[in-house]
């Protein structure tokens, strides 16, 4: 290894023009915990105004600006760039390549989103205020009814979607070309196959959302009519087409946590994943499958009931790959010899909490239910259980499981654990109240509501500003484990990690795998 | 009543009973509300127990596996028969449900039949009801939420159906199989009363339908469930289920007033007769954009309006044609001309403006003519 390599270029340059992939990677990572920074903030506001019932602190309209852009920012700007940082970090020392294979390419890919995302944050200062229509942006109130910043917005989805587009070829073309000799593809650790797939996932339903808001923006300033009745066009259409994209996104989000979890999971259970074909043949199935369900989103819009029945059956099927997931791990730990750090609680937190979110989605599939619940706060809880406990939890699990490989210290376990816990407890505390307001009557997106919703409201306002701090604690235990963390430098910081990443030395060097490793044995045998 | 007081103490003083704590459905006073609660509690119990296996898994591993307690891990990581076995398991589960979810979903969509059809139509932000009957005078109205002002922003204590009320309710018959044709005149909207189990979105340009039959006579509530813009929370639905006499009474008399209506229309009424009808009209369909003193919001100021203040003709076609582009709708189809004619002297008299002009219904008539 002690060949000379050239490091980094000295300050800000370094960052500017980097096309190494670990300078992307955590360029990544900070970017995107700045905007779940962000978009937490959006979410207090939320969470402070519908602490009681009255309006108290913000307007009806600002408010639907909160939860628009909250949603909007957790959804592109915290989970989507979090992954793609750990892809980048991760799947050239998962496969042994030196690098991504187009990295000039991941340069622009990374530098695009931050002007994307001040140009959306913008327009909260624009006349009209920030874009009010909800992270879904239906038409006609995206569109005929929409503020002038709609348009930024437009534009803002269109430099995100250029970004993840370009990220996923990368990340294709890297899988496919750069896999050292002996790597083949069902050897690839199970991070890498859910990002392969993923990859796919995203060219393939990226364009759509493109097209979707550029038919906004011909509705808005060329006259056309794609979305308005008035002029023969169709509401509907425009959510076809939005969930044509939007339900295979909520599996881009979860693909690679299921990855990460499936990495975690056999290093502290000191036992080989279980099942790592069908592990693989499950994401795929998912994957398939997610492109024949969007309109489980839209059983209220009146649609025949052959169309309702053949979507709910659909997303019924979607339930037995998740199982298959779920059980898999389980069976993972079973008969290991189990430890519990920091990123295993977070892994079984994970299992815990996404199982009861899966369980949610089945009670959701089912249509003639599905009239109840739709648009309630039933739902807010079903897709938070999912999105936070499922793909933001996991995200932190890889934060701690890979932290010390990146930056050669090992991070507070007391501190880490805390954390843990009151995201935990915080994170319930903030949800679980929301099925019962669900299921009692309360819709979504509201900003006042009746009397009988307000103690559970309260309670959910109160768990929010704890899960809130704990990320704090968070923050500060990544920035004084990097500064002043205890120096390891085990090449397998964790005595039960496998795979190649634990092969390089620990910090990892700038570059890495300049020489093809030799590949061990395969990921998920013995 | 009306005593002001803060909102925080307003919070604190909020009787204990308005704190139900609903944690789950209501079957409703529906069959098919009973079918979907019945539905959901089924699929519901089915997750638990699955939940309960395999967590009861998990914890025992968690406790007995231990790295701690000295537990060796075993190195097996595959076995065809279980997976194959947790692959067709839930499958046979998922059918099970699929059953009783697809009679259920059949039961819904069966539109036929229906006794009495009603035409919902969704507005920014109110529900306008029509009973589509040939048979005599159409009854039509608004429905607008009938919370104060000073309730929502704290300074008078809260009523017990807070948000939940509006000034004119939908009437319907128990007993009765009621079709709605639910449609919006701007965005979608969605329509949604958890009681009577129907949720359908009202979408411009586009008619669904839904039905209902009550069994039990009640007051049931709901609200507007699509994001419809800034007042989406504001909108709430109330029916009220009534017997069949009764029904038949409330709808002899809506078409009575109705004829009234048509009369008053013809003659000339007082300035503070008005006043009195303008500030109704103001404060149900103008007030949430326009602000409770003329001061403006989301539209512009009434008061000193120049608009307002200036050529009739000119203030009647903003209100009744709307501005294109705005959130300003075109008013003439909601109002009557009396209700025209009434918030035309409304504006032109109050908060300030003091024009001292009067516009009588039979104006409203002759512009629209000229
Ligand atoms: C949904 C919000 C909304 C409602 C409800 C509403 N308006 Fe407006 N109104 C507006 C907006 C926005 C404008 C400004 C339009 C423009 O940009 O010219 C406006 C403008 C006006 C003006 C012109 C004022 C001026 O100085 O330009 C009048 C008059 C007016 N509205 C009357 C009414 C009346 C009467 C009602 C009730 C029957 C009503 N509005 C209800 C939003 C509303
Ligand atoms: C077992 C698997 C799942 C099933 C069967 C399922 C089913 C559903 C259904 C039917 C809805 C629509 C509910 C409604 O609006 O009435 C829904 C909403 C949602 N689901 Fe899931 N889901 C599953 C897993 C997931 C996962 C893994 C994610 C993301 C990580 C996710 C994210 C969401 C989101 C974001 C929404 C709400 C979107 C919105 O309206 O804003 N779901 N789900
Ligand atoms: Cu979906
Ligand atoms: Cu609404």
């Amino acid at each position: 290894m002690g060949d000379h390599h050239h490091g980094p270029a000295q300050g800000i340059s370094r960052w500017l023009f980097t096309t190494n992939h670990k300078d992307i990677g955590t360029m990544y990572l900070w970017f995107s915990f700045a905007m779940f920074l962000l978009g937490g903030f959006f979410a207090m506001v939320i969470r402070a105004e519908l602490f009681q019932p009255g309006m108290q602190l913000v307007e009806p309209l600002f408010f639907n600006q909160m939860t628009t852009l909250h949603g909007l920012v957790m959804v592109f700007g915290a989970i989507m760039p979090s992954f793609v940082g750990l892809a980048n970090w991760l799947i050239p020392m998962m496969i042994g390549a030196p690098d991504m294979a187009l990295p000039r390419m991941n340069n622009w890919s990374f530098w695009i989103l931050p002007p994307a995302f001040l140009m959306l944050a913008s327009t909260l200062f624009m006349e009209g205020g920030a874009p009010a229509f909800g992270w879904t942006f239906y038409a006609p109130l995206s569109t005929t009814y929409a503020a002038p910043s709609v348009t930024f917005f437009i534009f803002a989805i269109h430099i995100l979607g250029v970004s993840s587009i370009m990220g996923s070829i990368n990340i294709i073309a890297t899988v496919m070309n750069m896999r050292a000799p002996g790597m083949t593809y069902m050897k690839m650790p199970l991070f890498v196959w859910t990002w392969l797939i993923t990859a796919f996932l995203l060219v393939a339903v990226m364009p759509v959302l493109a097209g979707a808001v550029t038919m906004m923006l011909m509705d808005i300033h060329f006259g056309t009519s794609f979305f308005s009745a008035a002029g023969g066009g169709d509401p509907v259409l425009f959510q076809h087409i939005f969930w044509f994209f939007g339900h295979p996104e909520v599996y881009i989000i979860i693909l690679p946590a299921f990855g990460v979890v499936s990495q975690i999971i056999p290093a502290f259970s000191r036992k080989p994943l279980f099942g790592y074909a069908s592990m693989v043949y499950a994401t795929a199935s998912i994957a398939f499958l997610s492109f024949i369900v969007w309109a489980h989103h839209m059983y209220t819009v009146g649609m025949p009931v052959a169309g309702e029945l053949f979507f709910m059956y659909a997303t019924m099927l979607i339930a037995v790959p998740t199982g298959v997931k779920v059980f898999n791990w389980i069976s993972t730990m079973w008969r290991g010899a189990l430890s519990f750090e920091t990123p295993m609680l977070f892994c079984i937190g994970f299992l815990i909490l996404f199982t009861l979110g899966g369980f949610t989605g089945l009670m959701l599939s089912i249509a003639p239910a599905d009239f109840q619940y739709h648009d309630t706060y039933f739902v807010v809880a079903h897709f938070h259980y999912v999105m936070v406990a499922g793909a933001v939890f996991s995200m932190t699990a890889a934060v701690y499981y890979w932290l010390p490989k990146w930056c050669g210290r090992m991070y507070n376990e007391a501190m880490g654990k805390t954390h843990f816990w009151i995201s935990f407890i915080g994170f319930n505390i903030t949800f679980f109240p929301q099925h019962f307001v669900g299921l009692a009557g309360m819709p979504r997106r509201i900003p006042d509501y009746a009397l009988q919703f307000a103690d559970f409201n309260m309670m959910s306002s109160i768990g929010a500003f704890i899960y809130g701090a704990s990320q704090l604690l968070f923050l500060y235990n990544v920035i004084a484990t990097i500064v002043a963390g205890k120096p390891v430098s085990d090449e397998k910081v964790w005595d039960g990690a496998e795979g190649l990443e634990w092969t390089v030395p620990t910090p990892a060097p700038y570059h890495t795998f300049e020489e093809p490793p030799l590949v061990p044995k395969p990921a998920g045998t013995i | 009543m009306g005593k002001r007081v803060s909102g925080a103490a307003v919070a604190l003083m909020s009787p204990v009973a308005f704190a139900q704590n609903q944690v789950n459905m209501s079957p409703g006073v529906t069959e098919i509300g009973a079918d979907i609660f019945e539905l959901h509690m089924l699929i519901m119990w089915i997750c638990v127990v699955i939940g309960v296996a395999v967590f009861a898994v998990m914890f025992y591993s968690i406790y007995a596996h231990r790295k701690s307690k000295g537990h060796q891990a075993s190195q097996f990581h595959e076995s065809t028969k279980v997976e194959v076995a947790w692959t067709v398991v839930p499958f046979l589960i998922l059918i099970a449900m699929a059953v009783p979810a697809t009679s259920t979903l059949l039961e819904v969509y069966d539109n036929d039949e229906a006794e009495l059809d009603i035409l919902i139509t969704g507005y920014q932000w109110k529900w306008r009801y029509e009973y589509l009957d040939e048979s005599g005078e159409p009854v039509a109205f608004f429905s607008n939420l009938a919370t104060s002002q000073e309730e929502i922003y704290n300074t008078e204590r809260k009523g017990d159906n807070y948000l939940l009320e509006v000034d004119e309710p939908l009437v319907i018959p128990t007993n009765t199989k009621v079709r709605f044709l639910i449609t919006a005149n701007d965005v979608i909207h969605s329509w949604w009363v958890p009681e009577i189990a129907v949720k359908r979105d009202a979408i411009p340009g586009f008619i669904n339908e839904a039905w209902t039959r009550v069994t039990e006579e009640g007051i049931y509530r709901g609200q507007c469930t699509e994001l419809c813009g800034a007042y989406h929370g504001f909108m709430p639905v109330e029916v009220h289920a009534v017997s069949r006499p009764e029904f038949d009474a409330w709808m002899a008399a809506k078409r009575g007033a109705a004829v009234a209506e048509t009369q008053l229309a013809m003659q000339t009424l007082t300035v503070d007769d008005l006043m009195d009808r303008g500030k109704a009209v103001y404060d149900s369909a103008c007030l949430a954009c326009h602000g409770a003193a003329g001061q403006g919001g989301i539209g512009n100021a009434i008061a000193g309006s120049a608009v307002v203040m200036g050529d009739l003709g000119n203030h009647m076609a903003v209100v009744s044609k709307g501005v294109s582009g705005t959130a300003m709708q075109a008013f003439g189809g909601q109002l009557n001309d009396v209700e025209m004619a009434a918030v035309l002297t409304y504006q032109r008299n109050a908060f300030g403006n003091n024009t001292g002009d009067v516009v009588q219904p039979g104006d409203i008539a002759g512009m629209n003519n000229g």
